[in-house]
């Protein structure tokens, strides 16, 4: 089945592509920017699918890849540790005078686990790291596109795409998951200071309520979403990089639409997954 | 001695390559013999860094066989082109330097990544030899965005050095620098050439560079080979293209 989507793709980009002549004439089909879309979801495909191609192969880049976690996703910690409280603080917060008003302040604990572990972890943090890591990636390659820098590597007899795609989007791929469980974890802690503060409840029985309505099912699919986002932040912001054109204007707008697709895309993405999973939490 | 047909390291034949409807190569051709320092002189935009671009396979000619240490090298496979890039160097107009890495990194990095077994004193030890060999020791530690061109353009020149290659591409070595630092720049590409036995194919647009370091020099003008020789012989004629890009030049020179 992928093997037909993607055949059917190629088959219907080209013959757009090949019908417009865009490239070599300046004449559009459409309009220039329809025609532009095509052509960079071609590019993009062919991007992602080099990616599966190279993973595979040796020689592995374990020492860069660990450098890019730390990179990515370490040094992340100090955006995702406040915004994931405050967001747990201030969604309890706002979500207080709701519930209260038909007698239900207790149910705050479980009402926040469900929202903080189900949506907001996977799909805030998420989003956080497309505007911070998205960005990095899309800049730095970006730069290292237009100085030349990819095409040093490129004849000194190393494989660029390997040494900085994969390894970039591997560290997104299984840093973002992470994040995404730390996130939640403090958000449920922020959540907790304000049903403390209001309600006087114990860290043992916010954490009992917090998780009564949450299962496996729950906690799999946040992290499954969430590997997709990653794996979004990571070959989005490659892309871009790589497809840098005019100088540093072009490195700009490399890491502006880097953040912008990806924002786009893992909007798309929460809407496909969520329909997905839908069925398994509803049995 | 003469050279023979077993002596080529780059052969070019009917060269050509065009961007939309630009053409900038016309059928070229050219052969650079081992041990031999060829210069390609020309204007800007008259396609010197298409060509050599071209020679070490980032582009692809439009048709017309290029031949490097023996091998085609558009016919290669991925493997084969990497395995025939660790015998040839090449030097960025503006060094194109790694600057999220020290000088030690950016120099050891095509060592580390191609000689995965190599061991770490064997690797220092080869750093060290190359940044002697450019004079630039002292400065081991320090990011690109501490040093000067000609600094970077000796880091650059020590980064292509290690990997011993058979073969270097200079592009515009003494483009944006001072005339002391491109007379420095100019031996030591004489220096390396002797040291390490190295062929080199130098695009540039200096004439100093192009009298000073090489064996014979080509005019590229209009995507052809006007004329081909040593200094005194291409520059010996009455065609204006020639004689205009001396007069520039040397004009230029003066005022630098």
């Amino acid at each position: 089945m992928p093997i037909l989507v993607r055949k059917l793709l190629f088959f219907v980009s080209n013959q757009y592509i090949m019908l417009s002549g865009s490239q070599r004439t300046g004449k559009y089909l459409i309009s220039k920017n329809l025609d532009n879309f095509f052509i960079d979801i071609r590019e993009l495909t062919r991007f992602t699918l080099q990616f599966f191609k190279e993973v595979f192969v040796p020689p592995y880049e374990l020492q860069e890849t660990i450098r890019q976690c730390y990179k990515l996703g370490y040094k992340s910690l100090f955006l995702i540790t406040s915004t994931a409280f405050i967001t747990g603080m201030v969604f309890t917060d706002h979500s207080r005078p709701s519930l209260a008003s038909f007698g239900a302040t207790s149910w705050l604990p479980s009402f926040t686990g469900v929202a903080v572990i189900k949506a907001l972890a996977p799909l805030i943090t998420s989003l956080i790291c497309a505007g911070k890591i998205g960005s990095n990636i899309g800049a730095e390659i970006g730069s290292m596109k237009v100085t030349e820098q990819i095409d040093a590597m490129e004849v000194s007899a190393i494989n660029p795409f390997k040494y900085l795609v994969v390894t970039r989007v591997l560290a997104t791929t299984f840093m973002v998951p992470l994040l995404v469980i730390y996130s939640g974890l403090i958000g449920l802690l922020g959540s907790f200071i304000d049903v403390h503060r209001n309600d006087q409840t114990s860290f043992t029985v916010f954490m009992y309520d917090a998780f009564s309505k949450i299962g496996y099912v729950e906690i799999l699919s946040s992290l499954i979403r969430s590997v997709f986002f990653g794996f979004t932040i990571g070959i989005i912001g490659c892309y871009k990089g790589f497809t840098t054109t005019k100088g540093t204007e072009g490195v700009g707008r490399a890491a502006n639409s880097s953040v912008v697709t990806i924002m786009f895309l893992i909007f798309l993405e929460e809407i496909l997954l969520v329909k997905f999973f839908n069925p398994f939490y509803y049995g | 001695m003469k050279n023979t047909k077993h002596d080529k390291v780059v052969v070019i034949k009917d060269l050509y390559k065009s961007f939309e409807d630009n053409e900038v190569l016309k059928g070229l051709g050219l052969e650079l013999y081992k041990g031999e320092n060829i210069i390609v002189l020309g204007r800007s935009g008259s396609g010197k860094s298409v060509l050599i671009k071209i020679i070490i396979g980032l582009l692809k000619p439009d048709s017309g066989t290029v031949e490097v240490l023996a091998e085609k090298i558009h016919e290669l496979d991925k493997k084969e082109l990497i395995k025939l890039r660790l015998k040839i160097g090449f030097l960025f107009q503006h060094s194109a330097l790694y600057d999220s890495m020290t000088v030690r990194e950016n120099v050891e990095f095509p060592l580390v990544r191609n000689m995965r077994n190599m061991s770490k004193s064997k690797i220092n030890q080869a750093v060290e030899e190359v940044l002697d060999a450019v004079g630039l020791t002292d400065t081991i530690d320090q990011y690109p965005a501490e040093l000067s061109g000609g600094q970077e353009k000796r880091v650059g020149i020590a980064r292509t050095l290690i990997l011993k290659p058979e073969l270097i591409l200079y592009d515009e070595p003494t483009s944006g620098l001072d005339p002391v630092t491109c007379e420095e720049i100019n031996k030591l590409i004489m220096k390396v050439k002797e040291r390490y036995k190295t062929s080199s194919i130098i695009i540039t647009h200096d004439l100093a560079c192009a009298k000073q370091t090489g064996d014979r020099i080509l005019m590229l003008s209009e995507g052809k080979f006007l004329r081909q020789g040593n200094f005194e012989e291409v520059f010996d004629t009455d065609d204006e293209r020639v004689t205009g890009f001396y007069n520039y030049n040397f004009i230029e020179s003066n005022e630098n």
